[in-house]
């Protein structure tokens, strides 16, 4: 059998959501390997999260939200982008496969973009191969 | 230093001016000293101040049995005196109900000692002693060089082998002078954030949210790492985030009263190169 990437995408309510949604209502197909998980903004997107979705078996993460300027917060979007700007060393340190956890900003508008990243992203994780490390880690692989 | 210290304590208890002061014992040689908390003035003497006063004394601060105990004064090296700033920042400790007791430090022998930049505290109330000839930093790569010159495959390599070791004693987050929260994280069960049992995927999960919930803030006093019963070098992770912190926004916990905490402000200027 071949090799389907699992993509956790976590996104924002604002933006990225209603990205989605518009990629929806306009027919834009995308592929069927992304799990998309809302959130009110991308400043509540905490980096347990994203080591959850590894853990639970997770090929390749994506985390999105509003552009900077658009939060709905305000700043949600800017906190966040600080976060993770830091998140992404600690990350490295460990050795964790940086290339697998993805940032974007996607705005109720780019339905198209949603699209495109996540058919990138799904090409490149099924290029990549499964995350063997942390699945043998976590006991999920197969 | 020890007989001025002892006799700054009697005083300070003599004259009520705090009702515990928390201080360096005694110990046998070679071993490190341990934390006593003197109440009465005659008893100051049991206080000592040798090159093995290794623990940051800070971290009883927000304890509440040590709150309970009223006005206390803390023996701080200039290292450790960098977590009350962050506690002041924060808002965990009042400033003006405390007296800090500042020991000017040629260095305890751990391994930060060589890269100390505050021997001599700089907001102590009364600062004891005067530092020495401060000793050239050692050149050569340290251990945060080391491991970052591996390939990322060979970085997860070691640190599973480390945190192999790991037996969730949490004694990293107990001696953290930052690590306050009355609840932490990973002892909240609704819903599980970090899986409790030290397997290798809780493991990875308690030390990735221990280094993050201190990034920006750790003060890099090492007390996790000669805490841990395992020897896993964990303050490796707290200094490769305090290395990106100076990098991205030229920010030291600790040092600056007036600096803004990393986490509490943004800019728009914050790098973005990796967001698509």
């Amino acid at each position: 059998m071949s090799f389907e990437p699992k993509i956790i995408a976590y996104v924002c309510n604002w933006c990225t959501y209603l990205g989605a949604d518009l990629a929806g209502t306009n027919r834009l197909e995308y592929p069927p390997n992304v799990r998309i998980l809302r959130l009110p903004c991308t400043g509540r997107i905490d980096f347990n999260l994203i080591v959850k979705a590894f853990e639970m078996g997770a090929d390749a993460v994506l985390v999105s939200g509003c552009h900077p300027g658009d939060c709905h917060y305000t700043a949600g979007n800017y906190h966040a982008r600080r976060r993770w700007i830091l998140f992404r060393r600690l990350l490295e340190t460990l050795g964790v496969e940086t290339e697998r956890v993805h940032f974007t900003w996607i705005s109720a508008a780019e339905g198209k973009k949603f699209q495109q990243v996540i058919g990138e992203i799904t090409e490149k994780t099924r290029a990549m191969g499964p995350y063997a490390a942390y699945q043998v880690l976590s006991g999920v692989s197969k | 230093m020890t007989e001025r210290l002892r006799q700054t304590v009697r005083r300070l208890l003599a004259e009520d001016k705090v009702k515990v002061v928390i201080g360096y014992g005694a110990s046998k040689a070679g071993t490190p000293a341990p934390p006593i908390f003197v109440t009465r003035p005659e008893d100051a003497d049991k206080l000592e101040w040798n090159d093995r006063c290794f623990a940051n004394l800070s971290v009883y601060l927000t304890r509440k049995e040590v709150k309970a105990l009223g006005k206390a004064a803390v023996v701080v090296k200039g290292c450790d005196e960098r977590a009350l700033v962050v506690l002041e920042k924060e808002s965990q400790i009042d400033r003006s109900a405390l007296f800090v007791i500042g020991m000017a430090c040629d260095g305890v022998g751990a391994p930060k000692c060589a890269h100390c930049q505050v021997h001599v505290p700089r907001f102590a109330d009364e600062v004891i002693g005067t530092q020495a000839e401060p000793p050239a930093p050692p050149n050569g790569p340290n251990g945060l060089d080391r491991l970052m010159a591996k390939s990322p495959a060979e970085r997860w390599a070691f640190w599973t082998a480390e945190f192999s070791r790991c037996v969730k004693c949490y004694a990293c987050r107990q001696v953290c002078p930052l690590c306050y929260c009355e609840r932490c994280i990973t002892d909240k069960n609704r819903p599980v954030v970090i899986d409790t049992s030290a397997t290798p995927k809780g493991n990875f999960a308690w030390h990735i949210t221990r280094a993050f919930h201190l990034a920006a803030r750790c003060i890099g006093c090492g007390e996790c790492t000669r805490a841990c019963p395992a020897g896993i070098p964990l303050g490796l992770l707290n200094q490769s985030l305090a290395q990106a912190t100076v990098e991205n926004f030229g920010y030291r916990p600790g040092m600056d009263l007036a600096a803004e905490p990393v986490f509490g402000a943004w800019s728009p200027k914050d790098k973005e190169d990796f967001i698509g």
